[in-house]
């Protein structure tokens, strides 16, 4: 069945994507209601930048359908553009611009797509404010921090007051402070702005701390979606059993605990004592799938980042 | 209001933060002095030299030339510059990002080189006639026709380095590339001496290019008629110029659009990133 009502921001159906010979997405099939954070977790290489820079009209994909705020993206015209906020890594640009200048600047291209729900674009000295950058407002970008720089960035993606955020790796080099700040204001946007907010990353930390869903890509596949705690339940993770018998440890890794837990008792009895059952964590279960994939992932990896720069 | 309209007027905003930036910031100004003064360097050396059979100041020839010149190297070298140079950072990414926002990006390079290319030509002016005495300057039509070539002319090289500068990698060593291409092609328009001293075969492909016919519509326009006797055919030839400059313009006004719409649908994060990556290493 498919949904067609407004609610639907993001709806990817059978999305492949081909460098040359190579398959970087293999009949991708998403679809995201409006509201919250959705993370696309997957390790380097697994597709997840290609599928967002298709998402964001950035990109053509090779076949399958995509509306992302009910427009197809290889189409969306300026209108569509106004309602999508896109958060770049910043480097060296604008380095002579003052903070508040630039976003006064690049905010004045949105102010012919308000409409009656969404004033366009953000005030700026409210901007300043929500993403931290008020006492900074006069500096050049060039003497910012890094942390400062990627708080820009942020307030950059928003100032159109987008209805769908897309943060493409937003951590990707940060220390642990950096990255800490990072998520604070991201959890912040979530909750005040009630932007759609879609993030890539290859942390699983990051994704559960952010995202109420997760979808994790491999090799180009979504092989799994749902809160932090479906994840967790739903993926087939080896359940670690420990316990003593006859004064001797024994341990087993069990996709059945549970099965395997009663045949011991039936089979062994009060003989059983210290009786430990680990459940799968999700990271564990995150990084032997991540571990599983590296070996396959190195060769297609080379050849889709050759077909990036190409 | 309508949005085109709007990223036109944001456009024109940014040109002038940009201009104004460039006019504050030191490294920046430096670099906008550093041409017009070394030009007006080599006209105070050469202010004794003689050329053509009238015997005419060769610092009077001089002057005029390195103006058309400069209308050519600001918008050849100075457009594809700018437009490399945002590439490799992601300036034209973020203006991809926004609404109407390459529109306003594309105005605010033409306000930009436009009028840092007005600047320099004030620079040179104002102090090369200093320098210089035969210079027309007290007649309007001199005027009216600076005005004409450098307008056509702007509109004949600022698309082609548009071209340029989507078309090459964005690396240095394309630059620079381009910059000695541009180079050889100066050598043979006339600009240091005049073409008619040079061998056929070189004079034509001298007049192919719009270097010589901006050299030459700018010597028209300052210089007094004897200076003529120096010239191909010892005419002005305004038709001949009109024709050049208007063909190369039309040429670039239909070729432009299309790179430069291959080049931006081509420009995601991760192209940058991957520039930046690779400068960085290049770096370390």
């Amino acid at each position: 069945m498919r949904t067609t009502d407004e609610d639907v921001v993001l709806d990817v159906d059978d999305l492949r994507m081909r460098y040359g010979k190579t398959d970087v997405l293999h009949g991708v099939t998403l679809r995201a209601r409006r509201g919250g954070v959705l993370a696309l977790l997957g390790p380097n290489g697994a597709g997840k930048s290609t599928m967002i820079e298709i998402l964001e009209g950035f990109r053509m994909r090779s076949a399958g359908r995509v509306r992302v705020l009910g427009v197809d993206p290889a189409r969306g015209d300026e209108r569509w553009r106004a309602r999508v906020g896109i958060v770049l890594q910043s480097w060296r640009d604008h380095g002579n611009w003052r903070v508040r200048e630039l976003l006064g600047h690049l905010g004045s291209y949105y102010a012919y797509y308000s409409t009656d729900e969404i004033q366009r674009p953000w005030d700026v000295d409210e901007l300043l404010a929500v993403v931290g950058l008020t006492e900074h407002a006069k500096k050049r970008i060039k003497t910012l921090s890094g942390g400062q720089r990627r708080r820009l960035d942020v307030a950059i993606g928003i100032v159109g007051r987008p209805e769908l955020l897309f943060l493409d790796e937003p951590t990707a080099g940060f220390d642990p402070r950096a990255r800490h700040e990072f998520h604070e204001l991201v959890r912040g946007l979530a909750d005040t702005l009630g932007t759609t907010i879609l993030l890539t990353t290859h942390d699983l930390d990051e994704a559960q701390k952010l995202a109420a869903r997760i979808v994790i890509l491999s090799s180009g596949r979504i092989i799994a979606d749902g809160s932090a705690d479906e994840l967790a339940r739903r993926i087939a993770g080896q359940d670690d059993v420990r316990w003593t018998r006859d004064g001797q440890r024994y341990a087993r890794s069990t996709t059945e605990s549970t099965t395997f837990v009663r045949d011991l008792f039936h089979r062994h009895g009060e003989e059983i004592s210290e009786l430990e059952v680990h459940r799968a964590s999700l990271e564990k279960t995150y990084l032997s799938l991540v571990r599983q994939d590296e070996s396959a992932q190195e060769l297609t990896a080379t050849h889709a980042s050759e077909g990036v720069v190409r | 209001m309508n949005p085109t309209i709007g990223a036109v007027r944001a456009g024109l905003a940014r040109g002038l933060i940009e201009l104004r930036h460039s006019f504050t910031s030191f490294s920046e100004l430096s670099g906008h002095l550093f041409w017009p003064l070394l030009m007006v360097v080599v006209l105070f050396f050469v202010q004794n030299s003689a050329v053509g059979p009238s015997g005419f100041s060769l610092s009077a020839f001089f002057l005029p030339s390195m103006l058309g010149m400069s209308v050519a190297f600001n918008g050849l070298l100075g457009m594809s510059g700018l437009l490399s140079a945002d590439r490799r950072d992601g300036t034209l990414l973020r203006a991809k990002a926004i609404p109407n926002g390459m529109l306003g990006y594309l105005v605010s390079k033409i306000i930009y080189v436009g009028g840092g290319l007005i600047a320099d030509l004030a620079i040179v002016l104002i102090t090369g006639s200093m320098l210089v005495d035969s210079l027309t300057l007290g007649r309007l039509g001199s005027w009216l026709a600076l005005a004409w070539i450098l307008a056509l002319g702007m509109v004949a090289v600022l698309p082609l380095g548009a071209i340029l500068g989507s078309l090459n990698s964005g690396s240095g060593g394309s630059q620079g590339t381009t910059m000695l291409t541009i180079m050889g092609l100066v050598a043979v328009s006339g600009i240091f001496y005049p073409i008619t001293a040079m061998p056929q075969w070189l004079q034509w492909i001298g007049q192919s290019f719009p270097i010589y016919w901006l050299g030459l519509g700018m010597r028209s326009a300052l210089l007094p008629d004897s200076a003529v006797s120096a010239e191909i055919g010892a005419s002005w030839r305004h038709l001949e110029t009109a024709a050049v400059l208007g063909a190369w313009a039309t040429f670039g006004l239909i070729i432009a659009p299309i790179v430069l719409r291959r080049m931006a649908r081509r420009e995601s994060g991760s192209s940058v990133a991957a520039r930046r990556e690779k400068a960085l290493r290049q770096l370390g």
